[in-house]
């Protein structure tokens, strides 16, 4: 599988992508420098997290406006898949490639831990190995993870099954208490309209092997592997 | 002599202007003597950078010298940025630790925050990338009026930092007591991995090299006496005042690590320093004097934020981000085109000369022309008259009254400030960044893997400010010797210690007294522990209206396990498994978390450490964990046996009942503060094996309970509920800090 993953100055975790996307696709991905106008053919573009320039104006705002963006918009509207993962979702939802926004946590602190997801949809390439209703546990790790969008737009994702994950309790409760960050309907990850490009504020990166604790986040990253694509 | 040619605006250096740049009549004596003529005021500046007490360790270093620094596994101990320590496989583990104790608590959150930066950059100046970072912090009492905002401001500083860099927070210690409301402690620790060959160093070499500046620009920020000097350059300056604290700039940081790195491994770095305290004073200094040559800088092409910088200022600026090299002249080009990917400022602003100066160049003049060996090497050094702490007598459990409800009394110690759950202070943490972490926070011991092995780095930092205030020699052995037990109880091999001293104010006997008992107990326990010490910080002058801090030696631990699947958590793993006590029955009570917060009473002495019994139970520990032997291992500390004890059981969600053994002190027995200690578990079908190993090692240890249930207590005495326990244990952080 081509991928790449983009790398902005401020990327943290476009190594901890780089590793799971090696260990479990079994090819490593090209790590792009944000600079870059142009990508080459690819089968998946990675945003990760981290600060990409800071995030002292608002998260990914001044990223959205990198010359890989452009780029990054058109492998999109070609049907590549795209994943922004935490500061990489803030990118996507600036960038105007996925609705909504992400507002600081509700407790207005910055908040890393382990929260239980529930499969909304297992109708994606991010999320067909997994089975609709599948609860699974993975970390989150940001200041800024509390999505929201107007009614209309929420709407919209409900009716047309783009929410792909909710925050649950281990039992898979979209309850109040598990709900990390604040979320309008404790929503973690959204997919766009055609379904290609999935923002969620959670790492599956980070729980993919037994040092980890969990392996809840491998089958996100097993849905991408050619054989289930292919499957 | 090539004399300093005076600018317009030179003042006169008066005793005044000398008293204000905190250099005593005699200093400045030893400077005219030094260098055969009155000072500039950039000279002066640069002697006071130089020679104060943080820079110089004028009253300390004759005592640090004594410490042991060396060991097999030792590649730098202290004198570099940071130790280095060898891991096998051509690897070396870099790190060190150090406080921002007065900053934090002017501005809490830019204070820690800024900490954090100045630790990782001493790390990732040696080439290293960090992997790990830490903090011991110490507060007033929580009902203090200012103990609530110092928390927030610090906790959220060093996660502001930590967690845009990109290091993973994976340990630490937060510990109250009013003795800090005047005067917090913000220690900030940091590790970094290297290839052994690749280690940078800031001993320059060659002559007409160009000395290069890299990073964030310089600005008024952080000079010390800065309000003062500017006032006294002139009068309309007197609004360009700037806070002595930093602001600290993470992404700025990242991208100066990622500069760096990708620079050193081009080859073009000859040495480097960070700019740390007395900013380019001390870098450009330090470079030159190592490598034993002089160094000429041209302020006039240090990139600056403000306008009409005095040469003063710029030598003073502690603006944070900020590095000094020396490189290869033929690679100039290739390093700037790194610089510039990266967006960092970057000029030539000096070169390495023959001629052992440090001579500075502003505005055409030269303003400072000095020997730059005699910088260091001549500061003062004093051997301050120090006298012996007062010893107090041990306080025995038999001496004192049971309590009437053992089981209210657990809950009470579960939730008191020492003992409480720290979780919303680490989950403020990004502790998982960069995917190693493979013990996270809340445990004995963080720990991270290394990539690409089955090799791990456990960290860990401790100290008990109430044993070290009884006892100064007593207490820092036991600082050392809980970083020893702690790395043991995860399985690692405990390899050396960065230590963090913090007192008060020298100049008094009585403090002078508490650093040397206490140089002499981390002396003592880590000759015994072959546990050298290979970086560290001094910080003197803790005190507010006459009254000093506690002393606190914070000591950071580094250990290696050869394989993190073979690693112990503190978490019972499941229900009837023997619990076995590793170590001799408890009793000693003095200066024990029951004493203080149950019986009111903070006295006596604290628990002496008996460091062959240390070194003995600990190897004991490690050895059966690495055979598989041990399902979950808990240190014994404060609150004592059945603190642990419920420690592993809300850790694990598995309950636990001990008997405890006929013709005991029950009291001392569940809450005494014995050390060498530990608690395990395993399969009851290996519990004989493990005691008899024990046997062997001349550790005593027996058998007192099963896991299992959903309550922890003692058998026919008392039982709580996990549920109880974990309400006390988690509830008080959050409440103290919702306290209105």
């Amino acid at each position: 599988m081509k991928s790449a993953v983009i790398v902005f100055p401020g990327s943290n975790r476009d190594r901890d992508m780089q590793y799971a996307l090696t260990r479990i696709t079994g090819d490593a991905p090209q790590m792009i420098w944000h600079a870059e106008p142009t990508l080459p053919p690819l089968d998946l573009i990675v945003l990760p997290g981290g600060f990409s320039y800071g995030d002292y104006l608002r998260t990914g705002a001044i990223a959205a406006r990198s010359p890989v963006m452009r780029a990054v918009a058109d492998a999109a509207a070609k049907g590549v898949p795209v994943l922004g993962v935490c500061n990489g979702f803030q990118i996507l939802c600036e960038a105007g490639l996925l609705p909504g926004i992400l507002m600081r946590n509700a407790s207005l602190r910055f908040i890393c831990r382990d929260v239980h997801l529930r499969v909304e949809t297992a109708d994606s390439p991010f999320t067909r190995a997994y089975a609709k209703g599948d609860v699974f546990r993975t970390p989150v790790a940001h200041g800024e993870g509390n999505y929201t969008a107007d009614a209309e737009t929420l709407a919209r994702l409900n009716g047309e099954d783009r929410v792909a994950f909710r925050y649950v309790t281990a039992a898979g409760e979209a309850t109040a208490e598990a709900n990390a960050n604040g979320s309008v309907e404790n929503i973690a990850g959204i997919l766009s309209d055609r379904r290609n490009v999935l923002g969620l504020m959670p790492h599956p990166e980070n729980m993919i092997e037994p040092a980890h604790g969990n392996t809840g986040g491998r089958r996100l990253f097993e849905s991408l592997t050619h054989t289930l694509v292919a499957a | 002599m090539s004399s300093a040619s005076p600018i317009a605006a030179e003042p006169t250096i008066t005793p005044a202007l000398v008293a204000e740049h905190g250099l005593k009549p005699d200093e400045y004596q030893r400077i005219l003597a030094l260098i055969g003529r009155e000072p500039t005021i950039t000279e002066l500046g640069i002697f006071s950078a130089m020679w104060n007490e943080h820079c110089s360790y004028k009253s300390s270093k004759r005592w640090l010298r004594t410490l042991p620094t060396r060991g097999p596994r030792v590649v730098y101990g202290p004198g570099e940025n940071a130790g280095v320590v060898d891991i096998g496989d051509g690897q070396v583990v870099v790190f060190k630790m150090e406080s921002h104790n007065h900053p934090s608590y002017i501005e809490p959150y830019q204070g820690a925050a800024t900490g954090v930066g100045g630790i990782l950059r001493d790390v990732f100046t040696m080439g290293a990338r960090p992997i790990a970072a830490m903090n011991a912090l110490f507060f007033g009492a929580p009902d203090h009026p200012k103990t609530q905002h110092l928390v927030s401001g610090v906790v959220g500083g060093i996660g502001g930092y930590g967690n845009s860099f990109g290091v993973p927070t994976i340990a630490g210690m937060v510990m109250f007591d009013p003795r800090y409301n005047g005067n917090i402690l913000v220690n900030a620790f940091a590790a970094g991995l290297a290839d052994r060959d690749a280690i940078f160093t800031s001993q320059a070499e060659g002559i007409g090299r160009p000395v290069v500046y890299l990073g964030s620009k310089t600005g008024r920020d952080g000079i010390h006496g800065a309000t003062m000097a500017s006032a006294a350059f002139g009068g309309e300056d007197s609004d360009e005042k700037r806070p002595t604290v930093q602001v600290g700039d993470p992404f700025a940081e990242k991208l100066l690590l990622e500069a760096c790195l990708e620079l050193m491994a081009s080859g073009a770095v000859v040495a480097i320093q960070d700019m740390g305290a007395a900013g380019l004073t001390s870098s450009a200094v330090e470079m030159g004097a190592k490598g034993n040559l002089g160094i000429r800088l041209d302020l006039d092409r240090v990139p600056t934020r403000e306008e009409r910088m005095t040469a003063y200022e710029m030598m003073l600026s502690e603006s944070q981000e900020r590095m000094l090299m020396v490189l290869h002249a033929d690679k100039e080009a290739e390093a700037a085109a790194i610089f510039r990917k990266w967006g960092l400022d970057f000029a030539i602003v000096g070169e390495t000369t023959d001629d052992l100066r440090f001579r500075i160049i502003h505005g055409g003049h030269e303003v400072a022309n000095l020997p730059i060996k005699d910088l260091g090497d001549q500061a003062p050094e004093y051997d301050r008259p120090w006298e012996a702490p007062e010893a107090h007598a041990p306080v025995l459990a038999d001496t004192l009254a049971e309590p009437a409800d053992y089981g209210a009394t657990l809950l009470k110690l579960i939730g008191s400030p020492d003992v409480a759950s720290r979780r919303w202070v680490w989950e403020q943490y990004d502790h998982l960044v960069q995917g190693n972490t493979v013990q996270r926070p809340g445990g004995d011991a963080g720990v991270v893997r290394i990539d690409g092995t089955t090799k791990a780095l456990a960290f860990t930092t401790d100290v008990t400010p109430r044993y070290c205030a009884a006892d100064p020699f007593e207490g820092a052995k036991q600082a050392v010797a809980e970083t020893w037990r702690n790395l043991s109880a995860v399985g690692a091999e405990p390899l050396a210690i960065t230590d963090n001293l913090n007192f008060g104010n020298p100049e008094r006997p009585a403090i002078m007294g508490e650093f040397v008992a206490a140089i002499r107990g981390i002396d003592a326990a880590c000759r015994a522990l072959a546990y050298p010490v290979v970086s560290g910080n001094v910080s003197l002058y803790n005190e507010t209206d006459g009254v000093g801090i506690p002393p606190t030696p914070t000591i950071g631990g580094v250990g290696l396990l050869p394989d993190h699947r073979a690693m112990a958590t503190v978490a019972l793993k499941t229900e009837g498994e023997a619990i076995l006590l590793i170590g001799a029955d408890g009793h000693h009570l003095g200066r024990s978390i029951y004493l203080r917060d149950v019986a009111g009473r903070d006295e006596g002495a604290p628990p002496p450490v008996d460091l062959d019994a240390e070194r003995a139970a600990g190897d004991l520990v490690r050895r059966l964990i690495r055979q598989g032997k041990v399902t979950a291992c808990h240190d014994i500390s404060d609150g004592g046996l059945i603190v642990a004890v419920a420690e592993m059981a809300m850790a694990g969600g598995v309950g636990a009942i001990v008997t405890a053994p006929g013709g005991v002190n029950r009291l001392g027995w569940l809450f005494g503060e014995d050390q060498a200690r530990y608690v395990v578990t395993c399969r009851p079908e290996d519990a004989a094996a493990i005691l008899e190993a024990a046997g062997l090692a001349g550790v005593p240890g027996r058998s007192i309970g099963l896991t299992g249930g959903d309550s922890v207590g003692v058998a026919g005495l008392f039982g709580v509920s996990l549920a109880k326990l974990r309400a006390a244990h988690e509830n008080w952080f959050p409440s103290m800090m919702a306290a209105g």
